[in-house]
């Protein structure tokens, strides 16, 4: 039986009714991996998987996501398993420890398979900024599958696994959800663990999955997310049961778009999804209510102050010091630095740390920093005052589908464009997924659902009633060969 | 020409919590080299902060005694630069919205007292220790000390010498003890200054280049080193170059402080808001916790003293200044003993074993137990306030048992009325003509009758008893 492009909730059945077992599972998988040609994963656990699958099939593990083979992004430590964070300066570091959020799925009997690929740091949005060579959009082999989480979406997007972990900093999930055509969710900042993500940018950064539909989302949320002592940005409000609103009617209910987004400036088919998507859930008795938000037009450039600063401060324990990576034949501490950084740093990384020390430099703070502090607020108070005219927010999730690999490389500012639909909810803090919505090009675009803060219910709710009447979920990549 | 000192400084003590200020590590000093790090500690990739609230407890106590403002909500933010001993490269810190600021700390310098102001003092995280001479072609880190929390004590620069700084310094060492805010002890580092010294022209309105001189860690150093530095300014000026601002180290073998590194190529720290800790607040109720676990200064405890215990004032206030001593009083005193004896004892005997020996109450073999058995034996008139100094010495040398070495050395004072009648018959019938001396009106004759009697009962006989019968025998 093959289970590629099976989703979480269809292979739980199979289990459940043991017309499979989860050993027969974790090894069509790995076999799914070693003939695949989207280079989605850096580090494989396949004896430890096999393990747990055995274990699984022996009645010894229970839970939510028993015997389920996953992926988790490269940037949640895991006790024992290499971590590199797509980057040379952790080649070698093995955590000896858990990520929370991998805790919570371990706990909830799931099976990681392996770390996958990313933007080195989550710094990218097309993957071709990890040292573990550039992830393969599944849908043509010759353009990006977005970024950070890139090796996360195409994983699921080419059915290796049916879900993954991803962080998401400024659109690490959203954007290679919808390039990849799958459903990806970033939940409220604070809503799931940061203990044992490595940090980009620390008041940005969250974790949340990516899976075939909404929801398998809501499921795996149920688990990434958990109040967490050991995180003091850690919300401790009580987690609702993210399926029980799911099939809740949207009646009567309004959906905010963003009058200062500029959809006509857009591709055709990217405009036309929009619309067709508009009248999917117009026909399902929601409204739409033009919002408007000045603000947002800030969010660009305040992402770019805010990120690069804390990075530049979050990345200062990569030293060469205590462990990574450590240049060879150094004669002073100075060089050690350096060199180390130097050597094991890639470009773009260290063009963030450089824009970040520039912007907290003595003299330079008050104008950029402190700025951008200020206009972070403006953005947030936008969201509040839309939030309390509607229910949810809805935009493109990315202004184009896949380019071409290496297209926007030279180009910094272009591919810092990408993230233009995405950026301001993670200002902001609030709730955000993506949804495939339609084809641009041959290729997968998404449809971005943004949601007030702690209202993933309700985004998770719109999503799953689109998918109920709309098919770009169901729709997958022809594999060629590889399949 | 006329100079005159201007002294800031920032004191940084070690507050005495039982873990790290953002790890759950012991924070105990002396344990083997990196044995007291957990992940946090070590900034492994993925690691977050979470503040001990108890750390906040203690710096807000410390702000209360000073009476200065507390806030309520405070800040960290993140102090950034490269060193080895600094695992996460920067230091996690209180930059823009410290938890105390203000108040103000009385010193006596000589009699004279001054106010020094405080500007703020804030809660911080230590770095650890780089070790450069335990191999001969590597340096070694040990991080035990790192993430321990420390309150840095801000002055007002408003010392005008060294001897200021050093009373400046035994104010707060004798508050911060008291309030159990840190263990003071200095030689260890828990307690430690550096000193901002500039000099200028009497007169003068504008300060002069200030030098910052790092890390001392004694009383004795504070003032040496400060006038060290007073001296090679005035030497620098009058010879008419200028003071470089810098960071100076003091080296105690040479009694001299030379640079570390010049302020002019010093690190900007990009200070800024620490995105893994939000706004620590500290509720109302959380406030009159602290308020009401208050412990009682000094100065109370000596009025105090005086109006409960009717001690005298001079030894209300040595008592009082110390705080293992005035634990070791009241503890005496709960176990119902007459406070007069017990203040006699503590300020005399006691304290002058503890200067010979130069240690706390806390570090010697007495007991408070021991001590209590002591002055019961000397209240129920068992032995002479005269024999408890000789039981003393030997509880200071071996910590033996009061009631041990009074029966072992059979020193129970003699009350017998009998025997000492005895005693002073012969001691009048062997010395006749003393008695004759005496009798003839040789009043200061009594004391050598005393004398011979306590000779011949080894110090034993009750004084009291002694002077009554041998008035009674001479008179006779």
């Amino acid at each position: 039986m093959s289970i590629r492009f099976k989703t979480l909730a269809e292979l739980k059945r199979l289990l459940e009714n043991k017309e499979i077992s989860s050993y027969e599972l974790v090894n069509e998988t790995f076999k799914n991996i070693s003939s695949s040609k989207t280079n989605s994963f850096i580090t494989l656990d396949e004896e430890a998987a096999l393990n747990k699958a055995k274990d699984f099939d022996e009645g010894k593990v229970d839970g939510d996501l028993a015997g389920i083979p996953i992926a988790q992004k490269d940037l949640f430590c895991t006790k024992n398993l290499r971590t590199t964070c797509g980057s040379k300066i952790l080649e070698n570091f093995i955590p000896p420890y858990d990520a929370t959020v991998v805790d919570n799925l371990s706990a909830a009997g799931s099976i990681c398979v392996g770390k996958t690929n990313m933007d080195e740091f989550a710094m990218g949005s097309s993957n071709e900024t990890s040292y573990y060579g550039t992830v393969r959009n599944p849908w043509d082999l010759e353009r990006v599958p977005g970024g950070s989480s890139g090796g996360s979406a195409a994983a699921v997007s080419e059915g290796l696994v049916c879900a993954a972990t991803g962080t998401d900093t400024g659109g690490s999930i959203r954007q290679p959800a919808a390039l990849c055509g799958i459903t990806g969710i970033k939940p409220t900042y604070g809503r799931a663990s940061r203990w044992g993500m490595i940090a980009f940018a620390s008041s940005l950064d969250q974790a949340g999955a990516f899976a075939r539909n909404a929801e398998d989302c809501a499921l795996l949320l149920n688990h990434i997310c958990s109040h967490d002592s050991k995180d003091s940005t850690s919300i401790s409000d009580e987690q609702e049961n993210y399926l029980d609103k799911i099939n809740n009617d949207l009646k009567g209910k309004k959906i905010g778009i963003i009058k200062e987004f500029d959809i006509s400036s857009l591709n055709k088919e990217v405009q036309d999804s929009f619309e067709k998507s508009k009248k999917i859930f117009e026909a399902l008795g929601a409204n739409f209510v033009e919002v408007s938000m000045p603000n947002i037009k800030l969010s660009v450039p305040t992402y770019y102050v805010v990120a690069p600063a804390e990075c530049s401060s979050n990345l200062s324990r990569f030293d060469g010091v205590k462990y990574g990576y450590r240049a060879k034949d150094v004669d002073n501490l100075e060089e050690l630095y350096v060199k180390s950084r130097s050597e094991g740093f890639g470009d773009e990384v260290k063009r963030r740390i450089l824009i970040g020390t520039y912007v907290l430099s003595a003299g330079f703070y008050d104008a950029y920093y402190k700025k951008a502090q200020q206009s972070r607020r403006m953005i947030k108070n936008d969201f509040v005052n839309a939030f309390s005219e509607v229910d949810v927010i809805m935009s493109p999730s990315s202004p184009s589908s896949a380019f071409k690999i290496g297209s926007k490389t030279e180009d910094p500012i272009e591919m810092y464009l990408e993230d233009l639909f995405t950026i301001s909810s993670n200002l902001a803090g609030v709730p955000a997924m993506s949804i495939p919505h339609g084809f641009s090009d041959g290729l997968p675009i998404g449809l971005q659902l943004i949601g007030n803060y702690l209202e993933e219910s309700k985004i998770l709710n719109f999503a799953h009633q689109y998918q109920k009447n709309s098919d770009w979920h169901f729709k997958t990549p022809d594999l060629g060969e590889s399949s | 020409m006329s100079w005159e000192t201007v002294i800031g400084l920032e004191v940084h003590a070690q507050l005495s919590t039982n873990t790290k200020l953002f790890s759950s590590a012991s924070t105990k000093f002396g344990s083997e080299p990196n044995t007291q790090v957990d992940l946090v500690d070590l900034g492994l990739p993925g690691v977050l902060p979470v503040v001990n609230k108890d750390a906040f407890k203690k710096a807000i106590r410390f702000g209360l005694a000073i009476e200065a403002d507390i806030n309520q909500e405070s800040t960290f933010d993140r102090k950034n630069y490269f060193y080895p001993d600094l695992p996460k490269g920067y230091q996690i810190t209180q930059m823009t919205k410290p938890i105390v600021e203000g108040g103000s700390i009385d010193i006596d310098v000589d009699g004279d007292k001054k106010t020094i102001n405080i500007t703020r003092a804030h809660l911080e995280e230590d770095a650890g220790k780089s070790i450069h001479d335990a191999y001969p072609d590597k340096s070694v880190i040990d991080l035990n000390r790192a993430g321990t929390p420390l309150l840095e004590i801000v002055s007002e620069p408003e010392i005008s010498s060294a001897k200021e700084a050093v009373s400046y310094m035994k104010a707060l060492h004798q508050l911060v003890t008291f309030l159990d805010v840190c263990d003071g002890d200095m030689s260890q580092g828990s307690l430690r200054c550096d000193a901002n010294v500039s000099i200028r022209k009497v007169g003068d309105d504008e300060l002069g280049t200030r030098t910052e001189i790092k890390n001392i860690n004694s009383f004795r150093f504070i003032e040496k080193a400060i006038n060290f530095e007073i001296k090679r300014q005035i030497k620098v000026l009058e010879s008419g170059e200028k003071v470089t601002q810098e960071t100076r180290l003091y080296d105690s073998g040479k009694d001299e402080t030379r640079p570390m590194r010049s302020k002019e190529f010093a690190n900007d720290y990009r200070y800024f808001p620490d995105p893994d800790l939000l706004p620590v607040v500290i509720s109302d109720d959380e406030m009159e916790e602290i308020r009401s676990t208050f412990p009682e200064l000094p100065a109370d405890k000596s009025r105090r003293y005086i109006s409960e215990f009717k001690i005298d004032e001079s030894e209300a206030e040595i008592i009082s200044s110390s705080r293992e001593l005035s634990n070791f009083f009241e503890v005496a005193v709960e176990s119902k003993n007459d406070p007069k004896l017990a203040a006699n004892l503590i300020v005399g005997e006691i304290s002058s074993l503890l200067n010979k020996d130069n240690i706390k109450i806390d570090e010697s073999k007495l007991s408070s137990d021991n001590f209590n058995i002591l002055l019961q034996r000397i209240s129920d008139g068992t032995i002479s306030k005269k024999i408890a100094k000789t039981i003393l010495a030997e509880i200071w040398e071996t910590g033996r048992n009061a009631d041990e070495i009074i029966n072992d050395q059979g020193l129970v004072q003699i009350q017998d009325e009998n025997l000492l009648e005895e005693v002073i018959t012969k001691v009048i019938e062997s010395n006749t003509k003393q008695v004759e001396d005496y009798k003839n009106g040789k009043d200061k004759l009594f004391g050598f009758f005393v004398g011979q009697v306590m000779k011949e009962t080894q110090g034993k006989a009750n004084p009291k008893a002694v002077n009554d019968l041998l008035k009674k025998a001479l008179n006779s």
